[in-house]
C-alpha cells in the first residue's frame, strides 16, 4: 500500500518497526494520498470515529456507577444525574452523543448514495460500513433501556415481541431472549453486557472500515479513480486532517447546544417515569433514528411481514452495490438518477414522521405509501435507471478539464460548479 | 435559467415535518406559557421563589408526593434555594428519620440530618396507591423532565381546576382540570389564597404558589441547570473560537494547493 518505503531516522525507531512496523503503518496514514476535491460531506467518517470515542469513554465512566439491576437502575441514573461529579455531563453527553452519532451516520450513507461510494471497488467497505451500522442500532436500542424508564421498558417489549412473530419457534426464541416470561431484570443485565460489549465490535469494523477504504483510496464527487499519489492528491496530513478537526469543531458546537441547552429535547418525557409493567403509555415511540424503519413494520397488517419487511429494508442496503446498475458512480453526472435520490430522502423523511405519528387514517396511508416507495427505489428504480440513463460527460482526471465526452472547456467548468 | 431542483424540497419539507409534530397530541390543551427565569441559554433559578417553592411542598404537597432522590444538603447547595447550613440542619433535624438497625438489631429514629434523603409519606407505592384512591401519587423527583410542557404544564395544571362543563359527569373522587391529559385528574385542588404563609412576606395567591412550587420541582428536577448553562456558554464561546484558529489554519495550509476549501 505505501508509495514509497519508510525509513525511521533514528536507531531505535528502526530497531522497532524491523520488529513491528508501526512507524510505517503511521507514515502511511499521514501520507495516504487523498482526493483534493473532496467536499465535507467527506469529513463525517472523522466526525463518526470521534463520536464513537466519545461513547465509548463516557459509557465506561457511566458504567462505574451504573447498576443494571429492574430496581435500582432508574435510581442509580438520578444518582449519576445528581450526586457523581459531572455525572449529568457525561451522561447527558452520551445520551445526546447517540443521536449526534445517528445524526453524522445518517449524513455518511446518504453521502455515500449521492456519490456512488458503495460502487466496486468499494462494496466491502460499504458493507462493513452496514455492519457498523447494524450494530450500532443494536447498541442504541439496548442502551435506550437501561435507565429503565416508562419508553425503555415498553420499547424493549415491543422490539423484543417481535421475533415472536418467527414461525413455529418465535415464542420459545423470545423467552430466551428476555432470560424470563417477559422483560424483566433478565433482560437489562444481558441488554447491559450486550450495551457494553457492541461499542468494541464497532471498534473492531471501523479497523476493518478504514483498512478496505485504504486498498482502494478514497471515492470524491466526481466519482472517477485516480492515479495516486499524482496531481489530483493531497497527503491525509495536513490538510485531510485539518479539514476534518474544523468540520469536526463546527459539528461539536451543534453537539454542545443540545448538551447543555436542550439536553433533553430528543428523548422522551415517559423515560423519567420509571418502568411500570402494569402501565402501558399512550404512543410507544423509538428514539427518531429508528423511526423510519418503525413506519415500515407498522404499515404491514401482517406482524411477520412487518418484521421480514422492516429488516428487509436494512438488508437490501447490502446488495445495493448489484442493484446500481449504472456505470457512472456519482450522481453529480446522473441526471435522472439525481431527481430520484432527492425523492428518496423525501421518502425517508417522511416515513421518519409518520413512525412517530400513531398508526391511523392518512398517517398508515402514508407509512405504506412511503415503504412500497423504499423498496421500488432499490429493486425497481436503481437496477433500471441505471441502464436507462444517458449520464453527463465525465471528466478524466480532477485536475484536467478532458472529458470522456469530448473535450469542451465550457463543459468542465459546469462540471466544477455542480461538484 | 430557473431549473426546478428537487433538492430544494428537502428543507421546506423537513421543516413542514417538525411544524406538524404538535398535531400528535391535538386533544389536549396547550399549556400556558410563562416566561420562567430558568429559561434560555442563561437562565437561572429565583433564589426567593425557590425558597418560597420549598415552603408550598413542604407544607402542602409532602403529605402525599414523595421526592426520594432529593437530599436535604441539596436545598443548601449552590444552584438551587441556597438555603444556610443552619437552615438546612434544621430544616432535616424537623423530619423523624428510620436508622438502623443498631447493634443491638432495633430500628430507631433519630432527627434527620442534611445527609438523608427526603423522607417520603408513604412506606410504599402500594401504600401511597392505596391511601389515595387508587392514584399512586407520582414521586416529584423529576417529575418536570417526565411530563410533556414541562414547568408549563405542571403550573398549568395547578392552576387548570374547573367546574366541569354541561354533560360532564365525574365520579367521587375525581376532578375536572382544564390542561390535564383527559381532563380527569385524581388530585384535589389543593391551591387556595392564602394557604401558606410565605415567610418573606410575599402574597401567597394560588397563581403565585403554583409558581413558586413549580420553579422549585424544576429545580429538582435539574439541580445542575445553573452551571449547566454557565459552563455551555464558556464552552460554546471557546469551540467557536478554537472553530476560527482551525478555519484560518485550514485556509492557509489548503493555498498551497490548487483547491478550495
Amino acid at each position: 500500500m505505501s508509495e514509497h518505503e519508510y525509513v525511521p531516522k533514528s536507531k531505535a525507531g528502526k530497531w522497532f518497526n524491523d520488529r513491528l512496523p508501526l512507524l510505517t503503518l503511521g507514515a502511511h496514514l499521514t501520507d495516504y494520498p487523498t482526493p483534493k476535491n473532496l467536499n465535507y460531506w467527506w469529513t463525517f467518517g472523522g466526525i463518526l470515529t470521534f463520536c464513537l470515542i466519545t461513547q465509548i469513554v463516557t459509557g465506561i465512566v457511566l458504567a462505574m456507577h451504573y447498576v443494571a439491576h429492574a430496581d435500582l437502575a432508574f435510581a442509580s441514573v438520578e444518582h449519576i444525574m445528581r450526586d457523581v461529579n459531572y455525572g449529568w455531563l457525561i451522561r447527558y453527553i452520551h445520551s445526546n452523543g447517540a443521536s449526534m452519532f445517528f445524526l453524522a451516520v445518517y449524513i455518511h450513507i446518504f453521502r455515500s448514495l449521492f456519490y456512488g461510494s458503495y460502487k466496486s471497488p468499494r462494496e466491502v467497505i460499504w458493507i462493513i460500513g452496514l455492519m457498523i451500522y447494524l450494530l450500532m442500532m443494536a447498541a442504541a436500542f439496548m442502551g435506550y433501556v437501561l435507565p429503565w424508564g416508562q419508553m425503555s421498558f415498553w420499547g424493549a417489549t415491543v422490539i423484543t415481541n417481535l421475533f415472536s412473530a418467527i414461525p413455529l419457534v418465535g415464542d420459545s426464541i423470545t423467552t430466551w431472549l428476555w432470560g424470563a416470561y417477559s422483560v424483566d431484570n433478565p433482560t437489562l443485565n444481558r441488554f447491559f453486557s450486550l450495551h457494553y460489549l457492541i461499542p468494541f465490535l464497532i471498534l473492531g469494523l471501523v479497523v476493518l472500515h478504514i483498512w478496505a477504504l485504504h486498498v482502494p483510496g478514497n471515492n470524491n464527487p466526481v466519482g472517477i479513480d485516480i492515479k495516486k499519489p499524482s496531481k489530483d492528491t493531497v497527503p491525509f496530513h495536513p490538510y485531510i486532517t485539518i479539514k476534518d478537526a474544523f468540520a469536526l469543531l463546527v459539528f461539536m458546537i451543534i453537539f454542545a447546544g443540545f448538551v447543555f441547552f436542550t439536553p433533553n429535547v430528543l428523548g422522551h418525557s415517559d423515560n423519567y417515569i420509571p418502568a411500570n409493567p402494569l402501565v402501558t403509555p399512550a404512543h410507544i415511540v423509538p428514539e427518531w433514528y429508528l423511526l423510519p424503519f418503525y413506519a415500515i413494520l407498522r404499515s404491514v397488517p401482517d406482524k411477520l411481514g412487518g418484521v421480514i419487511l422492516m429488516f428487509g429494508a436494512i438488508f437490501i442496503l447490502f446488495v445495493l452495490p448489484w442493484l446500481d446498475t449504472s456505470k457512472v458512480r456519482s450522481a453529480v453526472f446522473r441526471p435522472i438518477y439525481r431527481q430520484f435520490y432527492w425523492i428518496f430522502v423525501l421518502d425517508v423523511l417522511m416515513l421518519g414522521y409518520v413512525g412517530a405519528m400513531p398508526a391511523e387514517g392518512i398517517y398508515l396511508v402514508l407509512a405504506r405509501v412511503g415503504t412500497i416507495y423504499y423498496f421500488a427505489h432499490f429493486i425497481i428504480v436503481m437496477p433500471v435507471v441505471g441502464l436507462l440513463e444517458k449520464t453527463d460527460p465525465v471528466p478524466m482526471s480532477i485536475s484536467e478539464p478532458v472529458l470522456t465526452g469530448g473535450a469542451e472547456p465550457s463543459l468542465a467548468r459546469k462540471v466544477n460548479d455542480k461538484v | 435559467m430557473i431549473k426546478f431542483n428537487i433538492k430544494l424540497l428537502v428543507l421546506p419539507f423537513f421543516l413542514l415535518l417538525i411544524s406538524l409534530r404538535p398535531l400528535q397530541s391535538a386533544e389536549m390543551v396547550d399549556p400556558i406559557k410563562v416566561d420562567w427565569s430558568f429559561k434560555g441559554l442563561t437562565g437561572t433559578f429565583d433564589r426567593a421563589s425557590l425558597q418560597r417553592g420549598f415552603q408550598v411542598y413542604k407544607e402542602v404537597c409532602a403529605s402525599c408526593h414523595s421526592m426520594q432522590y432529593l437530599s436535604y444538603r441539596n436545598l443548601g447547595e449552590p444552584g438551587g434555594p441556597e438555603f444556610s447550613e443552619q437552615e438546612v440542619k434544621a430544616i432535616a433535624a424537623s423530619f423523624e428519620i428510620e436508622d438502623g438497625p443498631d447493634s443491638q438489631g432495633e430500628m430507631f429514629t433519630r432527627p434527620g440530618k442534611p445527609s438523608d434523603k427526603f423522607k417520603s409519606p408513604y412506606p410504599n407505592i402500594q401504600a401511597a396507591t392505596a391511601a389515595n384512591g387508587g392514584a399512586y401519587p407520582p414521586d416529584m423527583s423529576v417529575l418536570v423532565k417526565a411530563r410533556k410542557g414541562g414547568a408549563n404544564y405542571i403550573y398549568s395544571v395547578l392552576v387548570g381546576y374547573e367546574d366541569p362543563p354541561p354533560g360532564v359527569t365525574l365520579d367521587d373522587g375525581v376532578y375536572y382540570n382544564k390542561y390535564m391529559a383527559g381532563n380527569k385528574i385524581k388530585m384535589p385542588n389543593n391551591l387556595m389564597d392564602g394557604l401558606v404563609e410565605y415567610a418573606d412576606g410575599t402574597e401567597s395567591t394560588v397563581d403565585q404558589m403554583a409558581k413558586d412550587v413549580t420553579t422549585f420541582l424544576a429545580w429538582a428536577a435539574e439541580p445542575e441547570l445553573e452551571e449547566r448553562h454557565r459552563t455551555g456558554v464558556k464552552v460554546i464561546i471557546y469551540l467557536i473560537l478554537l472553530t476560527t484558529l482551525v478555519y484560518l489554519s485550514m485556509k492557509k495550509i489548503w493555498s498551497r494547493v490548487d483547491t478550495e476549501v
